[in-house]
């Protein structure tokens, strides 16, 4: 105590201090000369559009991650003052100078930079040394893919930052004795889990992981009774004892429970709820969503629709959309055109007319409700709406012929009905053009058939086949349009069954010619239709699920394998005279250091576990769990960031192993330490001076590389050769 | 039986009696006829729980009760005998009807003929299945003559029923080795009966167990290898004894014969896997093992679990290729030397001219094992996949297209260097695109008019290893054909092309030089009418080389099976929900319609209880590690033994759940077509699940009430679950037994009412 009292400031200053110079140098390696490639790198033409989009408020949705990451970018874009205005269309493309480039890379470098001095914290959490702790964020410090992904417009460093400071906020809580306090550090641990996983899903892996630590840290809560052996006879007297010590474990899983997995489940939401308030407007991505998502927002399609009757009457006229958005977006459709008497199998079809499911807006899209009973084709007054169970008939609107489905193979799907626009040939081939409205998405019996809210189903009444668009486009016969059939079987997706209607209006004229000029007169009356934040957020996360990229070899992509040995580069940026570019490349030596402190662990965990269970203990119990707890989040943090990708299908790129490589730059030092006082008893001057032997090492090859991470100063081919370490990685030369 | 061999055994090392006891102990339950004690009554044994350390540091003494366990009782040789009755009845009844091919019959039956007629096919599957389907043909008089074209196809006077028989035997067998395996680990009959019942009287694996087919071959080799390998960690106190090696061995047998008939073997290998190591890790732990004893214990089943299984499994490809001798349809998935031994292909004692030369008409395949030839067509690169011209592709089928002509550049080049020409009459060519695949190469397309061509269409070839000016010889010279321009190598992804491209191979020009086989290549074919042909005694490959290459080929073929864009195909979560069956047989009214549909009645008490283990799982667990005594009301009886029950459970019950999910959950990663008959091994271990689990849940019948009162409830309870699952049955027999008439959604059908759900087609 006399000690402390005597020297408190030098003890605190000291550590102070090292961690200042460290996030000194991480935010000078990170943010200087932030704007130097004047031009767009890599993928920020990728990110770069949402942000765009942002600032118009235009509504977007990006099946690659949720939405935070984007939000952040965006704020920063904000922060700078950027309008929106610029064209994200290529490469390298020059900024103007309006668009304040310093800004838009700030928040990712920041984050970058960040996880230098947050590295050095988790360190010092999971029990080891502050020259551990410096040690690991040299590391990261001198990691040149890591400073290349933060220096741009990316979200990997976001990634990583929210990561670390999600396991450093639990392993605090862990560390820390009971206090009120405590309870700061897991909600703060809790929330950085749900930015992770806002930024990309990727953050899902970790935020298992510690998850999986926090159970088993409250599963031991759980196993620790207070009072070791209650036999039965002692049991009464302990039943006061025991009935506290359950309600205070009680109590404590209750609020890890809420949170590690309310508040950020919760946070999660907020994320979609930010995006969804912000983005209002219609934009490009309409198309992918139901027509009521589209109808919320401002222009696009509630501009046509606005103002449309909202009950289905006989007499309506109609666009039917299919709600199945693979492949793409489309309406039941019609034209003058028949299907051919033998298709090129040489099967036979009915040579009536077409029916198709056509992705463009078109006046051949126009369907007339008709009563089975009645003649007229217009809406008698009052209107006579279509209820749930009723039979129809669907006229189109251009040709009237009647949509009809009989016992004769579809064009492409042989297994289903075919459907077409009857046409009598006298042939023996009866009309059978009736057709059960079936909302499926119907609160009663009785619904009404709603525009644009109501899903129907449209049941063959002769076959009890059901509607449905294939998906697969028919040959030069049918346009290339989408095939649409009736089929029997509810083997399809239950989406590719229903239909909505999209515009909508009262039919007033008799005449076919007046009949097609009301058809492409444009529908106008004035409503507004809103659906609850809810549904809309489950639609946006569905699409965003499902919706599936088409996915292509990237020039630049690579396998996981390819990662580990770094057999793999990507050129992110060349400039548009010189040689001066800008590589993602890691830094050689330390990921070599990264391997082997990999490889070491997992031999001495297996040495350490064969050896404790034959009964030599070779570690104190402390010792032991502290060696235990580092493998746990670092070997395990790499294994839920690397493994998953070999089962992934998707195209796969460098940067999605940097979270996986931070793990391993937090692992080296710290076994190093542990290897120096438990393992090495002789040889540790040895050992010290191979430290700072690869240390220096490590600093080197950082410069080395600088020229390829900064992109400047050029390097004439010579040098750049002289850069090309490994065969398989691509440096571009500039011809002259 | 094991278990008698085990008691003869007793009385022999009698004295020995610490280390024979017996392992699964269980308070007395009068639901079980077999027990000869009355309540209460327990005769104590010194058992040592090396197993239940964690049990025994409770505090509670570690003695327990144990009922002799005396399998020459006779109700259960009874229940033996009337589950094997049952089980083989209902299996083989109308074996023969449909009398035409079923469904896949049409491809394993075909299969089994081409072994008794020894031609040489290729199937995605190991051979072991087909292997015995041929056998069982072969022996019962099927003369392979059938030729299984499309299903529904009569067989007449064919001789089909024998190999129908054989596997419905293998399928038979299913419910008793469960019978036995449930038995085994609860110790309880009552788990044993719940089991054999629910796969007796479940439709689909009925239905599954009477056709030409792999699966019920596969399920006996599975579910052989967890009867075996329970029993063997039944020996675990009598190490090195025979029995403990005989069930090792018979361990590894079966684990060889699940590997040979499907890949799925892989699950159970992989669950035995598990099983070993953790048996072994407990071995490590007990310190009163010397290292060389463990040493002993791991040699002993590296041998038994891999060498043995590992031997026969290479065996069986031995078989396969000494076998099938015949040239057939599978032989263009195979290299030039592996084709060389298949008499009547035309590598088969070839002749053809050595070395290659200008005018040559020559086929070129691939090094890269499964390569494909150098092939093209008449169709083009489609809009916006580099350059629209001719497509030029890697194809595995012998084909007229596969052909192309040398042509040389140039008088005076005294290397050999040359166009390729195809006969479509385009040059072989190469430039600046991106290939459709391979982003990181470039595109090779057929180019220019009969012959002229440009700049681009010259290619040099070298041979690898070789030195310029060499001759290039036939078959035995692997050759790299070097782009002129550009400097690249003609390669073979083996990535599949999408539609547009037939599905066949990407073939791209590489600007990375390093030798691969896939930028190596032979010449096959060699026609040249102005030379004279040599014999050539191809070089014959090495065994383990066709083994590796059947393999590889084996492994493309099956990720090759990808679902078709407009078919919906079953999806993993359909399977344990009965979604939706299969169509065996018939479609319409008339037909005599056969329906692969699970027991509705039995998968969802399966389902259910998978549920109900996972919450009384958990129940427990928390209970125990905060140190309750679930049967505290029972502190009366050995508190020890009653929470036998919560172990059964957990140890017992958790490796038929780890079977269940290892032969679940893998599906759920894999990107090849999936049918719903893929889950009937995770169905079996669901129903042993389930066995185990009910049980105990009956017992904990007297947590909520009083002793007689408990018993009846249990009693009710078995009752009414054995009486739902046989109605049911009857109900549901005409999807296995072949119905007729009208179908279940229409009046005056003998399914009508029994369509619960929509999905399902019968």
């Amino acid at each position: 105590g006399v000690m402390m009292l005597q020297l408190p400031l030098v003890v605190t200053a000291q550590v102070d201090l090292v961690l200042l110079l460290v996030s000194l140098l991480a935010l000078w390696t990170r943010l200087s000369r932030l704007s130097y490639p004047n031009a767009v790198v890599f993928d920020e033409v990728y990110y770069g559009q949402f942000v765009s989009l942002y600032m118009k408020r235009v509504f977007f949705i990006d099946d690659s991650g949720p939405p935070l990451g984007h939000l952040i970018l965006a704020f920063g874009a904000y922060l700078g003052g950027f309008d929106g205005n610029f064209v994200w269309n290529r490469i390298g493309a020059e900024y103007p100078s309006s668009v304040s480039v310093w800004s838009l890379r700030l928040l990712p470098a920041l984050c970058g930079a960040l996880c230098v001095p947050l590295v050095y914290l988790l360190t010092l959490e999971l029990r080891f040394s502050h020259l551990s702790a410096l040690g690991a964020a040299l590391l990261l410090l001198l990691e040149n893919s890591l400073i290349v992904q933060s220096r741009f417009m990316l979200l990997e460093s976001v990634l990583i930052f929210f990561v670390l400071l999600a396991f450093f906020s639990y392993l605090r809580f862990h560390n820390t004795p009971s206090s009120c306090f405590r309870y700061g550090w897991l909600i703060l641990s809790g929330a950085s889990c749900a930015a992770a996983v806002g930024v990309k899903y990727m953050g899902v892996f970790s935020y298992l992981l510690l998850l999986g630590v926090a159970s088993l840290h409250t599963w031991n809560l759980i196993g620790d009774r207070g009072v070791s052996h209650v036999s039965p006879a002692e049991l009464c007297v302990c039943v006061c004892v025991c009935v506290c010590l359950q309600l205070s474990v009680c109590v404590q899983c209750v609020c890890r429970v809420v949170c590690l997995l309310v508040v950020p489940v919760l946070l999660y939401v907020f994320w979609f709820y930010v995006h969804l308030s912000l983005l209002h407007r219609s934009g490009p991505h309409d198309q992918l969503m139901s027509s009521a998502f589209q109808a919320s927002l401002e222009g696009g399609l509630s501009r046509i629709t606005q103002g449309q009757p909202l009950e289905v009457a006989y007499g309506s006229q109609v666009t039917l959309r299919s709600s199945a958005s693979q492949p793409v977006p489309c309406w039941l459709h019609s034209h003058k055109a028949n299907y051919p008497i033998r298709y090129e199998n040489g099967r036979g079809s009915s040579h009536q007319q077409q029916v198709t499911c056509y992705p463009f807006k078109d006046v051949n899209n126009w369907w007339i409700i008709k009563d089975p009973g009645r003649q007229e084709l217009v809406v008698s007054s009052p209107p006579r709406p279509v209820r749930h169970g009723d039979v129809i008939q669907l006229v189109h609107g251009m040709t009237s012929r009647f949509l009809n489905s009989h016992d004769v193979a579809a064009p492409m799907s042989p297994h289903a009905q075919e459907v077409s626009g009857y046409i009598d040939f006298n042939v023996s081939m009866p009309t059978q053009n009736l057709w059960r409205v079936d909302i499926s998405n119907r609160e009663a019996e009785s619904e009404s058939w709603k525009t644009i809210l109501s899903d129907v189903r449209l049941v063959h009444v002769n076959t009890s086949a059901v509607l449905r668009m294939t998906g697969v486009s028919l040959p030069d016969w049918g346009f290339r349009q989408l095939e649409v059939v009736a089929d029997k079987l509810f083997k399809a997706q239950s989406s590719s069954l229903d239909w909505t209607v999209e515009e909508h209006r009262y039919g007033t004229s008799q005449e076919q010619k007046e009949r097609e000029a009301e058809l492409h007169s444009p529908t106008h009356i004035d409503v507004n239709r809103k659906i609850s934040f809810w549904a809309k957020f489950l639609e946006v996360q569905w699409k965003m699920l499902t919706v599936k990229q088409e996915d292509s070899e990237h020039k630049y992509s690579s396998s996981p394998l390819e990662w580990i040995t770094m057999e793999t580069n990507i050129a992110y940026w060349l400039h548009s005279s010189t040689n001066a570019q800008i590589h993602l490349i890691g830094n050689p030596v330390s990921w070599g250091v990264a391997n082997l402190s990999l490889l070491a662990y997992q031999l001495l965990a297996a040495v350490y576990l064969l050896r404790r269970r034959r009964g030599f203990k070779d570690l104190p119990d402390g010792v032991w769990s502290q060696f235990v707890c580092l493998g746990c989040v670092c070997v395990g943090g790499w294994v839920v960031n690397f493994v998953p990708f070999f089962l992934m299908e998707k195209t796969l790129f460098l940067y999605h192993y940097l979270p996986a490589l931070c793990y391993l730059h937090l692992l080296s030092p710290a076994l190093l330490e542990h290897t120096h006082t438990h393992l090495c008893a002789t040889h540790r001057r040895v050992l010290c001076v191979c430290a700072s032997a690869g240390m220096l090492l490590v600093v080197l090859s950082y410069r080395t590389f600088c020229p390829l991470t900064y992109g400047s100063p050029e390097l004439s081919a010579n040098q750049l050769q002289g850069l090309k370490w490994r065969g398989s990685w691509d440096i571009l030369y500039r011809r002259r | 039986m094991a278990k008698e061999e085990c008691i003869s055994q007793r009385n022999k090392t009698a004295g020995d009696t610490s280390a024979l006891r017996n392992r699964k102990v269980f308070p007395s339950s009068e639901k079980t006829p077999s027990s000869p004690l009355s309540k209460g009554t327990h005769s104590q044994t010194a058992g040592h729980h090396s197993e239940d350390d964690a049990q025994s540091s409770n505090g509670t003494s570690a003695q327990c009760s144990t009922r002799g366990n005396n399998s020459e009782e006779p109700p259960s040789r009874v229940l033996l005998m009337l589950v094997v009755g049952l089980s083989f009845s209902t299996r083989l009844y109308k074996i023969a009807d449909p009398p035409h091919v079923c469904w896949d019959e049409t491809h394993f039956g075909k299969m089994g003929s081409y072994y008794i007629n020894r031609t040489f096919f290729f199937d995605v599957h190991p051979p072991l299945g087909k292997m015995l389907i041929g056998l069982a043909g072969y022996m019962t008089g099927y003369d392979g003559t059938f030729p299984f074209v499309k299903p529904g196809d009569k067989y007449e006077h064919h001789n089909y029923w024998g190999m129908r028989g054989f596997c419905a035997v293998l399928g038979s067998c299913l419910p008793v080795f469960a019978y036995l395996i449930v038995l085994e680990l609860s110790q309880s009959h009552t788990a044993a009966l719940i089991t054999a019942t629910l796969l007796i009287f479940d439709t689909g694996s009925i239905t599954i167990s009477q056709y030409i087919l792999l699966d019920p071959i596969l399920m006996f080799f599975i579910m052989a290898a967890v009867l075996s390998m329970v029993k063997f960690n039944q020996q675990r106190y009598r190490p090195f004894s025979a029995t403990w090696w005989l069930w090792l061995v018979l361990t590894g047998v079966s684990l060889a014969g699940a590997l040979g008939v499907k890949f799925v073997g892989l699950f159970v290998i992989l669950l035995v896997g598990l099983n070993t190591v953790w048996d072994l890790w407990r071995l490590l732990g007990d310190l009163s093992l010397s290292l060389v004893d463990i040493t002993k214990h791991l040699l002993a089943r590296v041998v038994g679990l891999i060498l043995l299984p590992l031997l026969l499994y290479i065996t069986i490809f031995a078989i396969h290729f000494v076998v099938l001798n015949k040239s057939g349809p599978g032989d263009g998935f195979f290299s030039s030397a592996f084709q060389s031994r298949l008499i009547g292909n035309n590598l088969h004692n070839a002749s053809m001219p050595e070395y290659l030369a200008y005018g040559s008409t020559i086929t070129v395949k691939n090094l890269r094992i499964a390569g494909g030839y150098l092939h093209s067509h008449w169709h083009l690169y489609p809009e916006g996949v580099g350059a629209k011209q001719q497509q030029v592709t890697a194809y595995l089928h012998k084909d007229y297209n596969n052909l192309w002509l040398v042509q040389r550049h140039g008088e005076n080049e005294c290397e050999k260097r040359g166009i390729l020409l195809r006969k479509t009459t385009r040059n072989l060519h190469t430039h600046l695109h991106e290939a459709p695949l391979t982003k990181k190469h470039f595109q090779v397309t057929g180019y220019g008019i009969n012959g002229t061509g440009d700049i681009n269409d010259l290619w040099q070839v070298e041979v690898c290893g070789g030195q310029k000016g060499d001759l290039v010889k036939v078959l035995r010279s692997k050759v790299r054909f070097l782009h002129r321009a550009t400097g690249c190598v003609l390669y073979s992804s083996g990535k599949t092309l999408p539609k547009w491209g037939w599905e066949q191979v990407e073939v791209t020009c590489s600007p990375y030089l390093k030798e691969t086989p896939s930028s190596q290549w032979n010449i096959e074919d060699h026609i040249n009418p102005k030379l004279p042909n040599i014999s050539l005694s191809v070089l014959k490959p090495h065994f383990l080389e066709i083994l590796l290459e059947s393999h590889i080929v084996m492994i493309r073929g099956n990720s090759g099976l990808k679902p078709k864009d407009n078919e919906m195909n079953s999806k993993p979560w359909h399977w344990p929900i009965n979604y939706q069956g299969l169509r065996f047989s018939g479609v319409n009214d008339t037909d005599y319609r056969v329906y692969l549909l699970g027991n509705p009645v039995v998968w969802w008490i399966n389902l259910a209880s998978l549920g109900l283990y996972v919450i009384m799982v958990a129940v427990a667990s928390v209970a125990l590690q905060r140190g309750f005594s679930l049967g505290q009301k029972r502190i009366g009886m050995v508190i020890d033994c009653d929470s036998n029950d919560s172990h059964v459970l957990m140890r017992e019950g958790g490796q038929l759940f780890l079977g269940w999910l290892l032969h679940y959950a893998p599906f759920y990663t894999m990107g090849r077509v999936l049918y719903y008959h893929h889950y009937f091994p995770a169905m079996l271990f669901n129903s042993m699940l389930t066995g185990i689990t009910l049980d105990v849940l009956l017992k904990s019948a007297d947590l909520l009430l009083r002793r007689p009162y408990s018993d009846w409830l249990q009693r009710v309870g078995l009752m009414v679950l054995l009486f739902s699952v046989l109605y049911s049955f009857y109900l549901f027999h005409p999807l296995s037994y072949g119905m007729t008439g009208p179908l279940a959604h229409e009046a005056g059908s003998a399914m009508a009412g029994l369509k619960w759900m929509d999905s399902w087609e019968f």
